[in-house]
């Protein structure tokens, strides 16, 4: 492939991009509220750096800077921005679209949102180099097809002529891989690519993407949340909290040797570990369960799942693997077509509008997105005191004091009573979610994907909360996750779905343990971990040409 | 292709369907009159001879079901029924087939309604699109202002200050009495005021819901992309935008023509223009029923046909519907 | 591993919105209205205040017709003349605010009730109530309202009772479908999934957990929808077939005094007549209009 339109063939090694300084601020509430409060970047031609922090420590934002270019409503307030000599922040709008898709370019979260579902993928691939007169557009759509095929497309000499709605979310994002890499940029910014697609997805595009940024020389940046990808992609990774650098090491020195405490406690997330426990004691158990949604297609067959007392059962999954479908079916909002749910020794009646108030109370659900889980109308007083009333007939100051009392068990104070949603972050929410389902007393807590939205910190404050409410009120728990890092740490036994079909089933150190069947080796292996050669090793072991 | 004229069809059998029911409400208004419409109707003429065979003509004494099928039989025909009025006149029937009183006034509707769209139109669209691509200019805000104020008024505070102003300035002729055999330059100059009237409503309303359209359009994610790889502004809109366009601006479109068939109404009877708005408000004071039912079944199904020529473009433009995957 | 904790639940970083009280967020929005709200808010105020005291502020009866006809402005106390039958054109005007504004309001509320409840049930009912419910409103929306009301009118008489029950009727079918479409969307939330797992009865869900979070749009919804029934009672009673005589209204005053439009140009305060009670439509409907265009603006919180 060719390189020849690179336009400054400067040395590898030479500082790229230089940000000093830089404070951005962004408008809300009617103010203007720091976003970045003085950060420094340098970044050398050919070189990865891997941008990770929290949601809302300004990776993106930063990322976005480093092209020029400021979000609606943000606006940079001082520093420099100098890229390959050129003052980003003095230069003018035709000035730097003049850069943006010739000589930087940006590969955003969501694909099948970034692309004009008029227009063909081939069409858009090429758009920018042509347009900017890097290429005749022949020429640039033959360079098109075989970065297609370098990203290991499906059929990459026709697949451009689909259209955005055509191709999957994975296939798309590697288009847009492709379309960043047209103009043959010095950087190309990276903003969470693959946090929206499934672990074994993300697989394949990660090793495309790293395999044409290493073939081209390319600098890049590389947002994203998740450690262990970074791991894997970066040459340099710089940590971010509250808009500030924490550090920045080469990667492979700061995984093995992190200085700040921050940075540390980002890594020792995963060291949860619950020993597992097993039990004969089996309090909901599905058998036989068929279901389908309308006439549609069956999306359950024949699952059957054993809950102990007391204990945590993960079901995990890719998505369309029908672990929330079992959840609605235990719920009652789906009867099945055939099979039942028993919980303590009685079949519970399919629909939700057969069953007993008691029936109802002793299985409660945690939500995965606690924004739309609860009315952000009513104060958390409210919210957890209205199952106290329903449930238990309290009310008044027998009720109060009861919140409070659930208001200590998620270790949160009594300044929260009065709270609605929108004045609580992503943990604390959760934890009122947690408040609420305790309020009721159940026997088991079905979490649906409860801490798949919140950051990896406040992830592990949510599972020791709930691995700690377990130990003192024997809750039992149905763990609804894809996350195999979280079903390794609080899981007692694990069911694998697949297809609406149960794979495996069984205590947690023996599914984890080779051999597997083949599905659960693909989840299992798909799984980024820490060590920055684990893409490398993997793909060598799948027999990819890396 | 198939799935799009699969689709069609589908839509094309739905505004059949709707025309059908909506033939059913108009036909069973008639089934609420009064008891004794047929004396008030015949007034002097009224025997019980006479107002018996009234009953039988209008079909009083057969079961609804089969008045319906009569009824829809002769619409399709052409055959609304005869007129209540001219039937009071000592004795001798002067009514006249109702299709004989609508044509000649459809006609002078249409040639109303297209001399003004053909003016509205255009304008609407171009104040609108201009307004959403200056947002919040001084030129968007006093459009802006300005639309909101005059969608506010009534269509006859609309007229009455245009013939304020021809009286006293511009002499334009505040009676738009055409007739048949009238040139058509003159027709279009006693036109003039009426059609103004209308023009002014409608751009305003058009105009508002394009630019709204056009700025949910702007506010796509794959605009954003499209400026991040250094696409000119013009570029973006003639390339990105407006591809995506077609299907919303349709829309509004059909909406707003559906709306210049009601406002025709009021304009109608205030500068006394012979169209089918200002027949059916005389059928309405003088309870001339079969009149004001083939009226209303004529603007409902000009209506659902707009409607349903919007939907059919929204249709032919989608992506997803052109190429399926 | 050693576990750092540098992290506990009640200091997390959140959004804290100090929470104001409901006056003292009144205040402030108050304070960054435009210039056209505050013009629409004043020019509400005044004519609900007319409509309630018309009796105390008109100088004359609303049917007495005991003075000379077509008298010109300002002539015996008259500020605006009198009329073809010889009635006080002013007191006319002030009366006409409380049948019009009150025929509105009723007509307003009543289609509300109606097209509310039924958009309610079907978003939360669902399938066949939907459904049926849907097909027949848009049946019912595929004639033009203006048109229907016509024919109704024909069908039942115009009197200030059918004209309400016929024009709520047909308004109600606009309300059905904005609250069923803005109800739709907080039906899917998972909060009234929670409620209903909960066990909680059907009222309870529609009344605690669906009202509250649809009332923004609903409440502009009855802003435009009193102006669009306004402005159809005013345009039905100008064609003659609305409010009869001798209630004041202001369409029909129109109508009435719509021929001394012809003389404008030899008496021009005469000539003005017509424009008065149009005048008085046309402001109360910008004058809500703005309103309710400001109102909107607000929530929807649009980032420019």
């Amino acid at each position: 492939m060719s390189n020849d339109n690179k336009q400054n063939q400067g040395e590898a090694g030479d500082v790229l991009l230089e940000m000093r300084d830089i404070r951005i601020e962004g408008f809300s509430d009617e103010k203007w509220n720091p976003i970045i409060k003085g950060m420094d970047l340098t970044l050398h031609r050919g070189e990865v750096l891997g941008l990770i922090g929290e949601s809302g420590a300004g990776k993106s934002t930063l990322g976005l800077a480093g092209m020029g270019f400021t979000q609606p409503g943000c606006r940079i307030t001082s520093g420099s921005i100098m890229f390959d000599g050129i003052d980003l922040v003095k230069a003018t709008e035709t000035e730097k679209r003049a850069l943006w898709g010739s000589r930087v370019a940006y590969v955003a979260q969501s694909a099948a949102a970034s692309f004009n579902p008029a227009h063909r993928l081939i069409d858009q691939t090429v758009e920018a180099t042509v347009a900017h007169g890097l290429q005749a557009e022949a020429a640039a759509k033959d360079d098109a097809r075989q970065l297609y095929s370098a990203l290991t497309l499906p059929f990459p000499e026709t697949i451009g002529e689909r259209y955005p709605h055509q191709v999957s979310g994975g296939q798309l994002q590697r288009v847009m891989t492709a379309m960043a890499m047209s103009p043959r940029p010095d950087l190309i910014v990276f903003d969470e690519p693959t946090t929206a697609l499934d672990v074994t997805t993300q697989v394949e595009v990660l090793l495309s993407m790293r395999k044409i940024v290493e073939e081209f020389n390319t600098a890049a940046i590389y947002i994203t949340h998740d450690l262990a990808v970074v791991a894997q992609m970066a040459d340099t990774i710089k940590v971010l909290r509250y808009g500030k650098e924490v550090e920045e090491s080469p990667a492979r020195e700061m995984l093995t040797a992190p200085k700040e405490e921050y940075t540390k406690s980002l890594w020792s997330v995963r060291a949860l570990h619950k020993e597992a426990q097993p039990s004969d004691d089996i309090v909901l158990s599905i058998d036989g369960v068929d279901a389908a949604y309308g006439r549609g297609l069956k999306v359950l067959h024949d699952v059957n799942i054993k809950v102990p007392r007391g204990r945590t059962v993960s079901i995990v999954g890719e998505s369309g693997s029908g672990k929330s479908t079992t959840a609605r079916v235990i719920t009652g909002l789906l009867p099945p077509m055939a099979g039942q749910v028993t919980f303590n020794g009685e079949a519970l009646p399919p629909q939700l509008k057969g069953r007993s108030k008691e029936q109802l109370r002793k299985i409660q659900m945690i939500y995965q997105m606690a924004d739309t889980a609860m009315n952000p109308r009513q104060t958390v007083g409210e919210i957890i005191g209205r199952p106290l009333e329903f449930y238990h007939g309290l009310k008044g100051a027998a009720r109060e004091k009861r919140v409070l009392e659930l208001l200590e068990m998620i270790e949160l104070d009594e300044t929260f009573y009065d709270r609605l949603p929108s004045e609580m972050s992503g943990g604390q929410k959760q934890r009122i979610c947690i408040a609420r389902a305790l309020a009721a007393e159940p026997e088991v807590i079905i979490c649906d994907e409860v801490t798949s939205a919140l950051d990896q910190i406040v992830q592990e404050g949510i599972l020791k909360l709930l691995m700690k409410l377990q130990e003192k009120h024997g809750i039992t728990y149905l763990f609804i996750t894809h996350d195999i890092a979280t079903v390794e740490a609080i899981s007692d036994e694990i069911v694998v779905m697949y297809m609406g079909e149960v794979v495996e089933q069984g205590i947690k150190d023996e599914i984890m343990t080779a051999p597997y069947p083949a599905y659960t080796e693909l989840l299992l292996s798909s799984v980024p971990e820490m060590d920055p050669d684990w893409l490398t090793n993997l793909a060598e072991n799948r027999g990819e040409t890396a | 292709m198939n799935l799009i004229v699969q689709t069609i069809l589908k839509r094309l059998a739905l505004g059949v369907v709707t025309l059908f029911f909506v033939s059913l409400v108009i036909f069973s208004a008639i089934q609420f009159l009064p008891g004794d419409f047929g004396e008030a109707v015949l007034g002097q003429a009224a025997t019980e001879e006479t107002v018996a065979a009234f009953r039988r003509e209008l079909g009083l004494d057969v079961p609804a079901w089969q008045r319906y099928l009569d009824w829809v039989g002769a619409v399709a025909t052409g055959d609304f029924g005869t007129s209540f009025s001219g039937r009071a006149s000592s004795g001798v029937d002067r009514s006249r087939p109702v299709m004989e009183l609508i044509a000649p006034r459809l006609e002078n509707t249409l040639f109303l309604a297209s001399i003004t769209a053909m003016v509205a139109v255009p304008l609407a669209l171009f104040l609108g699109i201009t307004a959403a691509l200056w947002r919040n200019s001084i030129y968007d805000r006093v459009v802006n202002a300005m639309t909101l104020t005059s969608i506010s008024f009534p269509e006859f505070f609309v007229a009455y200050i245009l013939i304020l102003f021809s009286a006293l300035w511009w002499g334009l002729p505040t009676l738009a009495n055409i007739t048949e055999g009238m040139p058509f330059w003159e027709k279009v100059h006693k036109s003039l005021l009426p059609s103004m009237t209308l023009t002014l409503v409608i751009v305003a309303h058009m105009m508002r819901m394009t630019r709204a359209a056009i700025i949910n359009l702007l506010a796509s994610p794959y605009i954003e992309m499209a400026r991040l790889k250094g696409q000119s502004r013009i570029r973006v809109i003639m390339r990105h935008a407006l591809p995506n366009a077609w299907a919303p601006i349709a829309t509004v479109i059909a909406f707003n023509l559906a709306y210049l068939v009601v406002g025709v109404v009021v304009v109608e009877v205030v500068f006394v223009y012979p169209g089918v708005g200002q027949l059916m408000v005389d059928a309405v004071a003088s309870r001339d029923i079969p009149v004001v039912q083939g009226c209303a079944m004529i603007f409902a199904a000009t209506y659902i046909l707009l409607n349903l020529t919007a939907d059919i473009i929204g249709i032919v433009t989608n992506p997803r519907l052109l190429h399926p995957k | 591993m050693t576990e750092t904790n540098t992290y506990s639940a009640a200091s997390e970083v959140a959004s804290t919105i100090t929470r104001r009280t409901r006056w003292e967020r009144m205040k402030i929005t108050l304070s960054k209205a435009p210039l056209t709200a505050w013009f629409g808010m004043i020019v509400i105020v005044f004519y609900l205040f007319v409509a309630l005291f018309a009796q105390w502020l008109a100088p004359h009866g609303e049917a007495d017709n005991s003075f000379a006809a077509y008298l010109p402005w300002g002539e015996a106390g008259h500020v605006f003349g009198t009329d073809q039958i010889g009635r006080d054109v002013f007191s006319r005007l002030i009366y006409g605010a409380q049948n019009t504004i009150g025929i509105a309001l009723a007509t307003t509320f009543l289609s509300f009730m109606i097209g509310g409840t039924l958009g309610l049930a079907a978003s939360i009912r669902g399938g066949w109530t939907d459904q049926i419910l849907s097909r027949i409103v848009d049946v019912l929306m595929a004639i033009p309202s203006l048109i229907f009301a016509l024919m109704l009118l024909s069908v039942f008489g115009s009197t200030a009772g059918s004209l309400i029950i016929i024009i709520a009727l047909l308004d109600s079918t606009r309300v059905f479908r904005i609250t069923r479409s803005v109800a739709v969307n907080v039906v899917v939330m998972d909060y009234v999934e929670a409620a209903r797992l909960r066990g909680e009865g059907l009222g309870w869900v529609m009344r605690r957990e669906i009202l509250p979070n649809i009332m923004p749009p609903l409440v502009a919804e009855f802003g435009l929808r009193f102006s669009f029934v306004f402005l159809t009672i005013a345009s039905l009673s100008f064609l003659g077939v609305g409010l009869q005589p001798p209630t004041a209204d202001w369409g029909s005053m129109v109508r009435e005094s719509a021929s001394l439009m012809q003389f404008v140009q030899y008496d021009l305060k005469s000539g003005l007549t017509p424009l008065l009670p149009a005048g008085a439509i046309a402001l109360i409907t910008v004058a809500v209009n703005y309103v309710v265009d400001w109102f909107l603006h607000m929530t929807s919180g649009l980032k420019d």
